[in-house]
């Protein structure tokens, strides 16, 4: 009974939000094709993926505001596209925030209160205090009277959250939350987001084109590409073993060669190592990021590169290199680069993970 | 209902009303049609009712082909002034910053919420036997009201808003780099003006032209106070129009609006042409 | 210098040439019968043609806007046709259909309802004069409105009805309030248009602008100049409140 018990506790939380073989096209352009992924309750799940991914579409199929070709959305076992939008009680931030720039931050704040059926519409004085807890929660006292076009960026992507969050939304959605933001605001809204998020515990599922800002806040990422799911995972599990060459790509940088795997052993450029487990055999694609490799002290063995210029960046070092006539940029930190790299110079190198997929 | 697509392609539906888009749409086709398209049609119908012979005739009479010569010597006169003034007063705004200048815009726009009878009475008021130059244009034999000089100037001061007001926030939009830009390349003044200034705002001056053309074309209450409606001699279209129509010879009064009716359609379509294949270069505000 | 010779100077005749009557000569004329029912009837039917066009311009600008249908563009097209058709036309075309043998006049009159020669004719000259102004406004504040402000009001649980009056409507009322003055001050000053629909009885259908031309012919210059001067007065006055209105409409939306 007892083990019954300790196994309940640490079963997975319940799935929240379900999404089955959703496709979508407008007109002839397919946006989503046959989307399926599960986020679990009070996840904080990203949808990454370049421009014409169909994140943004897949988002607004969440919220309603497209309907699906095909497929099944379910919140909580509730089949979700049989409600309206705004039944849906989901709060949505908007790319460019979708303020109504004629009502004051209050009065955007209580709006989805107070369009509510007489019956369910909290009194006035628990709007103004719900709008002034929500405001305290988005460190935006003391502008309720302001309007929109009297606040910078930052603080109407807050008024933004505070009205989607007011109406106690099962589910919070954010498209770009951070994309019409300079990068100084953006790294200070995102830890503050996370924070958020975790103190309101609601499912999150927020959509961005930016890779760091996806492995840096979320507790799963799901990368799509020209409308396909490509792969779900933690942020580790995704830039550790990218599922495929766009998906390594897509988060970070990349170099990449030609090469064959035969046995356990891989071939690239006339130097062979020990391919890694499970790397498909005859010619392959390989990549590694240019910062993980190791250079040979002189003598030594590895991949043979021509160096054709050093530039120093800080602590960092960038080597432009040439790999049988094939150019190449590597990375390395100034201490970890053998004396004597120089242009016109030949150095060994080996990738230390590289990943290895079938070539095209 | 595929008749009825609402939003626009590609993304979701703005405000949804669906029950109400047909009702909504057969509403306004009902508006339009009773209030807008039904009096065309009926110039036409009527100008036609006792067929085409019966057409032709009132339009070969010489008071009909004069009031057409006259229309088009007034609109060939003030038409060229106000496009001419246009730019000028356009680039001053746009371009210059000088005291007076808002009271100088307003003074553009003025024209358009004056009364047209106005814009005629004005005119009398100076020129008219009793105006304060009346006597003395007397004494000197020279005749401006019922005559076409009087007409001139009425068309004039209507139609005066149509270009400047096209030209003004398109010059102002574009702001003066390229021709700061020309002028660092060598170019002279008027080199400046004529390849730089005139390229950009051409679509948008030909736009202005138009809707002054059209105006000052149809303008029937400035020209009706200076006229004295002398059939033949003083009567623009407009106002030969009404002198027909007074006399009970519709046929003929409707054959003349049909000419005029004729001219507005010309003037929408090749407006609307200009919008669809020249909007980015008009202002924003081509819609007045 | 232009502009001074063609409307400055002009003007100028028109502000000073009531005063050679003196002020008992103004407000004589003024208070003549005939000048104050002339002037109450421009300004009121004006008024209520130009709330007319309110609700049948927005719905017009909606439906050019917000929904796809064949003939759409011409139809936008038509609209601007009491612009582009000279206001003689109009105006014995619109008799014509409304004259108790008309079309429409016709099926009115058995009705009851004397549609031409009285201010319901002017009314329905000065509905066609003024709708454009209205579509024209409202039209591209409709067409550039955010759509995600709208779908962020769905999100947030309006209905449509919510919708339309607490978002699309406040983003679209200084529009309409400029869309209604110059339709408004377009109707006050109208000419071409009413006079052959209006009848023109002194004291029931005879119109302001009207009034002045008569007055002219009578040279009572000063008396022509009065009435033009006071109908320019009490539309600056209007407009005036407008802007007004408008100015308050704009801080509470500045964007």
């Amino acid at each position: 009974m007892n083990f019954r018990q300790a196994d309940d506790i640490s079963a997975p939380t319940p799935t929240a939000l379900e999404i089955k073989g959703i496709s979508k096209a407008f007109g002839r352009f397919p946006a989503l094709k046959q989307v399926s992924l599960q986020a679990k309750d009070k996840e904080f799940l990203a949808l990454l993926g370049p421009s014409g991914s169909g994140k943004t579409t897949l988002l607004r199929v969440l919220a309603g505001l497209e309907t699906p070709d095909a497929g099944e959305v379910r919140f909580a076992g509730e089949d979700f596209l049989a409600l309206p939008v705004r039944r849906r009680k989901v709060g949505m931030v908007f790319q460019h925030y979708a303020l109504f720039r004629h009502m004051t931050v209050a009065q955007n704040i209580a709006f989805g209160l107070t369009v509510r059926k007489r019956a369910e519409k909290p009194g006035k004085a628990e709007i103004a205090d719900r709008v002034a807890h929500l405001l305290q929660l988005v460190q935006l006292e003391g502008l309720d009277k302001r309007y929109p076009s009297q606040l910078s960026g930052g603080q109407r992507q807050r008024v933004a959250l505070a009205r989607a969050l007011a109406i106690e939304p099962r589910m919070l959605l954010l498209d770009e939350p951070f994309g019409a933001l300079d990068a100084q605001v953006r790294r200070e809204l995102r830890r503050w987001l996370r924070e958020l998020h975790d103190r309101a515990g609601v499912t999150t599922v927020f959509v961005t084109h930016d890779q760091e800002e996806a492995l840096d806040l979320a507790d799963r990422v799901a990368i799509l590409k020209d409308g396909e799911l490509i792969q779900l995972g933690t942020p580790n599990e995704v830039y550790e073993h990218p599922a495929t060459p766009f998906v390594f790509d897509f988060l970070g940088q990349a170099c990449r060669l030609p090469g064959v795997v035969d046995g356990g052993r891989l071939r690239i450029a006339g130097w062979e190592g020990e391919a890694p487990a499970g790397a498909p055999q005859g010619p392959v694609e390989v990549f590694f990021r240019p910062d993980e490799v190791a250079f040979a002290p002189p003598g030594g063995t590895g991949l043979a590169t021509q160096v054709r210029g050093v530039a120093q960046r800080g602590p960092d070092v960038r080597i432009d290199c040439h790999v049988e006539g094939a150019p190449m940029e590597l990375q390395a930190h100034g201490p970890s680069l053998p004396p004597g790299v120089g242009p016109g110079l030949s150095v060994r190198i080996t990738p230390l993970r590289p990943q290895v997929y079938a070539a095209a | 209902m595929t008749l009825l697509r609402q939003g626009f392609a590609g993304r979701g539906p703005l405000v949804r009303l669906p029950g109400l888009a047909p009702l909504f749409l057969a509403l306004t086709l009902l508006v339009l049609g009773v209030l807008i398209v039904l009096p065309l049609g009926v110039v036409f119908h009527q100008a036609f009712a006792r067929g085409l012979e019966a057409y032709l005739e009132p339009l070969k009479q010489p008071d009909a082909l004069a009031a057409i010569r006259l229309t088009l010597v007034v609109a060939a006169i003030s038409v060229p002034l106000n496009a001419v003034f246009g730019v000028a007063a356009a680039w001053a705004v746009a371009r210059f910053e000088f005291r007076g200048k808002s009271l100088l815009v307003t003074f553009i726009d003025l024209p358009f919420s004056m009364s047209p009878v106005v814009s005629g009475l004005v005119w009398v008021l100076l020129f008219g036997a009793q105006g304060w130059f009346g006597p003395w244009l007397q004494d000197h034999g020279v005749k401006i009201i019922f005559a076409t000089t009087g007409l001139v100037l009425a068309t004039t001061l209507v139609t005066l808003p149509f270009v400047a007001r096209e030209l003004i926030p398109l010059m102002q939009d574009q702001g003066a780099d390229e021709e700061a830009a020309a002028l660092t390349l060598g170019a002279g003044g008027w080199t400046t003006f004529f390849r730089v200034t005139l390229p950009n705002i051409k679509w948008a001056l030909l736009y202005g032209v138009l809707l002054c053309n059209a105006r000052a074309m149809g303008e029937f209450g400035a020209v009706s106070v200076v006229s004295g409606s002398v059939r033949g001699l003083t009567t623009t279209l407009p106002l030969h129009v009404e002198v027909l129509y007074n006399d009970y010879e519709f046929v003929g009064a409707f054959a003349a609006a049909s000419i005029l009716a004729g001219l507005g359609l010309l003037t929408l379509v090749l407006k609307t042409v200009l919008e669809w294949r020249h909007s980015g270069e008009l202002s924003a505000s081509r819609r007045h | 210098m232009w502009l001074g010779l063609v409307v400055v100077l002009p003007l100028t005749a028109l502000v000073l040439r009531p005063w050679e009557v003196g002020l008992s000569g103004i407000w004589s004329t003024l208070t003549e019968d005939r000048v104050l029912a002339a002037l109450r009837l421009s300004f009121g039917v004006s008024l209520l043609a130009a709330l007319t066009n309110i609700p049948l311009g927005l719905m017009t600008a909606w439906t050019l806007t917000r929904y796809e249908f064949p003939g759409r563009r011409v139809i936008d097209a038509l609209v601007d046709l009491p612009f582009a058709l000279p206001t003689a036309v109009a105006g014995i075309a619109l008799t014509a259909i409304y004259g108790p043998t008309g079309v429409l006049g016709e099926p009115l009159a058995k009705l009851g309802i004397k549609a031409a020669y009285n201010p319901i004719g002017i009314y329905i000259a000065l509905l066609f004069i003024g709708l454009p102004f209205v579509v024209r406004t409202v039209q591209p504040v409709l067409q550039d409105l955010d759509r995600e402000v709208e779908e962020a009001a769905q999100t947030l649980g309006a209905t449509n009805l919510q919708r339309f009056r607490l978002v699309v409507l406040p983003a679209v009322l200084p529009a309409l309030v400029s869309g209604f003055s110059l339709a408004f001050a377009r109707a006050v000053g109208e000419y071409g248009s009413v006079i052959f629909i209006a009848g023109n009885m002194p004291l029931k259908s005879e119109i302001a602008p009207l009034l002045i031309v008569i007055k002219l012919e009578q040279y009572d210059y000063a008396g022509a100049a009065t009435v033009g001067l006071a109908m320019l007065l009490i539309s600056f006055g209007a407009l005036l409140a407008v802007n007004g209105l408008q100015l308050v409409l704009a801080r509470r939306g500045r964007a």
